[in-house]
């Protein structure tokens, strides 16, 4: 039997080395790897000549490698999610996309905007797992909410305030990016990365990036490294903030929440600093950086980013000592490391139930090769205290590694001009978003354009994760639990 | 006659102003400027101006809801004594009218909310009932407790009895009595740390919920509603933290005033500086309030 293949992390492999397994090989040499260890970060379909070609792309997280397993088949796949429930989503995207029939799935649904025989079928338009009772009762909200926030579609199975199930339904905000991006790079890819996920813009950028760069076999420079470390973690930070405060807000407690707020701009706006715009868009480019730090504003930096961390740590502090915000927070929608690892979470939310990955360290790029990124000491419960202790401890560790990178930029160029794309190769880029990691597979074509490129947001992982946390839970604790993991609906919807 | 009838009437054009206190103090504490003091007053000019618009799926019971509800709280307010002093319209008994009326008033709320069949709302009226069901004795325990110290079932005979040498005699049924009617208070009112008024999160709502399909008038009516629910409330704390001075009227009034100020003040920090209880809790809190009244009782009983 034919081996799957051994990848390194951003290493351009020829799209020909990829052994094609037959199908039958495929289901025995999966689930071997899956229990091997391996995680799934993308499962995909390719068209090809002659059917459509699976790819599954495993992570050996404590070896530091990748697999790649592929195969072709025409019609139907059967589907491992019975046994590895953590391929449920992507089994279900495959069957949507590629229009193959996944045999075996015990919940095949649509994932986003489906195309059902060439004609769309708008979200939301399915049937739901249902509970019945006398004294059951079914809760609907969205996919409009209260606030302004994105659309979603939340189904509850209840017994009074008693969840018994909760379904999620997205794709709303399905644009169609993936299919967009086939034949570039062109003008607007980098554009289309940056507003995946408008939150995690440098994540999601510095992900393109890499991979194209792999495929370029291009260097970047090391200024450009740290330069992207920094935008990395202030993103990180900001966004970190912001939810401390929205799970403030979200028990009523007014101080941290309003706080929170203003801090989480005051750290948007040092990235505006950078390059000029709140997010980050425009700084990562592939080869490089588009901008640079002059001494005057690393001063300028540094003077702002002591005065929001202490803010942040003084708003922070008053959460953990306040009795009232605590007795909410502990015991909340509990996620056990089984289920986290079982379901393959990823981020702040897997960590906070004891799974403790990270792209930074365990797939290590740039600056982190030399830098330890993860916390000692952090909770374990998987409760919303575990995940907003979490952030709080990567607010600091963020804080760190920016307060030492501003002062230890190397000298030289922010930019090389990266060289033609390699033709017939495909390349893995994973990147260490704030809400988890964020995986690209890039494949180019025999021009060297990208004939197939397919992004995974974290929130892809994370969303059953939430739907998990309120199993056996109070409605009511629903917000704060949505809050605790703060999922994006167009990163999932792409 | 005509000093009750302007109390009543300056309990009607005083009540929005509570809720304005309690949002500046929270907006201190949160450092905002807040919205204006007098925001409840321009909302409920701009609410009757309004054209409401109702459900297709809602009886004239829906309509009827908030119509009965300040219809109830404009005669909880008539029973009420200002400051000590008695109301136009007190008679032997009028506690438990004050008890009913108050019942009625959520009774009119609750079928209001049932009646849009919306999952959310029936919720809500699910959870405000459950919780009335530890609101409610501890609110009437904690008036008969005070009733056991003479003058009566009148709530103006009860505060025209209560002294300030009251509290040196009993001081611990006042302070139980006090601490009982403030939690009932905040939980009768949609505070925190029962619920918050502020959140948009239909699911965490108790009181906010249940109105979610109100518009126009009718909301205004509410919000009018949940303001006079406040004033009245407030005031038998405020009549019992400041009993009746035998001074002026004028003292009297302002002193009451200016103590209803001092309680709305006081929700604010409530809210400011706790978060709110899991909807679990909610029922120990209410219980703790229980308690106290039926220690007040019966500490008094035994005096």
């Amino acid at each position: 039997m034919t081996a799957p293949l051994s990848l390194n992390h951003l290493e351009a492999a020829g799209f020909k080395s990829l052994t094609t397994l037959t199908p039958d090989e495929f289901y025995t040499s999966a689930p071997e790897r899956l229990t091997a260890g391996g995680r799934a970060v993308s499962y995909f379909g390719l068209p090809e000549e002659g059917g459509t070609r699976l790819i599954l792309i495993l992570a050996f997280d404590y070896e530091r490698r990748l697999e790649a397993l592929s195969t072709v088949l025409n019609d139907s796949f059967r589907s491992l999610t019975p046994d590895f429930p953590q391929l449920h989503l992507f089994e279900r995207e495959i069957a949507e996309q590629c229009d193959l029939k996944a045999e075996g799935h015990p919940w095949l649904k649509p994932v986003r905007y489906q195309l059902k025989s060439g004609l769309p079928v708008p979200p939301g338009i399915t049937e739901f797992f249902k509970v019945r009772g006398r004294e059951t009762h079914e809760v609907a909200v969205g996919p409009v909410h209260a606030g302004v926030i994105e659309p979603g579609h939340f189904r509850f199975q209840c017994h009074g305030e008693l969840v018994f199930h909760l379904e999620i339904a997205l794709g709303y905000q399905h644009r169609g990016i993936e299919s967009r991006l086939i034949g570039g790079p062109g003008k607007l890819t980098s554009h289309y990365m940056e507003t995946l996920a408008g939150d995690t813009t440098i994540g999601h950028a510095s992900a393109y990036c890499r991979a194209v760069e792999a495929l370029c076999c291009a260097r970047v420079p090391p200024r450009a490294e740290v330069l992207r470390a920094i935008m990395l973690e202030l993103e990180r930070m900001a966004n970190h903030t912001g939810d401390l405060g929205a799970l403030a807000g979200d028990v009523a407690y007014l101080p941290t929440a309003s706080f929170c707020g203003r801090l989480r701009g005051d750290i948007l706006n040092m990235s505006a600093l950078i390059c000029g715009n709140r997010f980050g868009r425009n700084m990562v480019i592939p080869g490089g950086t588009a901008f640079d730090l002059s001494p005057a504003l690393i001063k300028e930096l540094k003077l702002r980013l002591d005065a929001a961390f202490r803010d942040v740590r003084d708003a922070a502090d008053l959460l953990w000592s306040t009795s009232s915000v605590m007795a909410r927070f502990e015991g909340t929608g509990i996620v056990s490391k089984g289920t986290a690892m079982a379901l393959g979470l990823v981020g702040p939310a897997a960590r906070a139930s004891g799974v403790r990955h990270d792209v930074r360290h365990n797939f290590p790029v740039g600056i982190y090769n030399s830098k330890a990124v993860l916390s000692e000491g952090a909770p374990e419960s998987g409760d919303v205290y575990a995940r907003a202790y979490t952030r709080w401890l990567e607010i600091k560790r963020s804080y760190e590694l920016v307060s030492g990178l501003l002062y230890s930029l190397p000298a030289g160029p922010i930019f090389a001009v990266p060289g033609p794309m390699k033709a017939e190769s495909f390349v893995v880029s994973l990147e260490e978003g704030w809400r988890g990691e964020i995986c690209h597979t890039a494949v180019t074509d025999n021009a060297g354009k990208f004939r197939h490129y397919k992004i995974k947001d974290p929130s892809f992982n994370n969303w059953q994760g939430l739907a998990m946390a309120l199993r056996d839970g109070q409605i009511s604790d629903f917000p704060l639990c949505n809050k605790s993991f703060n999922l994006s609906y167009c990163g999932h919807d792409l | 006659m005509t000093r009750p009838l302007i109390q009543y009437f300056l309990a009607l054009v005083l009540a929005p102003l509570l809720p304005g206190i309690i949002n500046r103090v929270k907006a201190f504490f949160g450092g905002r400027r807040g919205v204006p003091i007098l925001q409840l007053y321009f909302d409920l000019y701009k609410l009757v101006h309004k054209t409401p618009v109702y459900s297709r799926t809602t009886t004239w019971l829906f309509r009827a809801g908030p119509v009965i509800g300040l219809a109830a709280m404009l005669c909880v307010l008539a029973l009420l004594p200002f400051g000590g002093r008695p109301s136009f319209l007190s008679f032997e008994g009028d506690l438990i009218l004050l008890v009913y009326l108050l019942g009625v008033a959520r009774l009119a709320t609750v079928l209001a909310a049932l009646d849009t069949g919306s999952s959310f709302e029936g919720m809500g009226a699910s959870r405000e009932v459950q919780f009335a069901v530890f609101a409610e004795p501890a609110f009437f325990l904690a008036l008969a407790a005070l009733a056991r110290g003479g003058g009566g079932l009148s709530l103006s005979g009860i505060f025209s009895n209560l002294t300030p040498a009251a509290w040196l005699t009993a001081s611990p049924v006042l302070t139980l009595v006090t601490a009982s009617l403030f939690i009932v208070f905040l939980a009768e009112n949609s505070r925190v740390p029962v619920d918050d008024p502020n959140t948009h999160l239909e699911l965490t709502m108790i009181h906010e919920v249940m109105v979610l399909d109100h518009s126009g008038p009718d909301l205004a009516f509410i919000f009018y509603g949940a303001a006079l629910k406040l004033w009245a409330l407030g005031s038998l704390i405020a009549c019992v933290i400041l009993p009746r001075h035998y001074g002026s009227w004028l003292v009297d009034s302002g002193a009451f005033i200016l103590a209803m100020f001092f309680i709305a003040a006081a929700v604010g920090v409530v809210e400011s500086v706790m978060g709110r209880l899991r909807l679990l809790k909610v029922p120990y809190l209410l219980m703790t309030a229980l308690t106290f009244s039926i220690l007040a009782l019966i500490f008094q009983a035994g005096r």
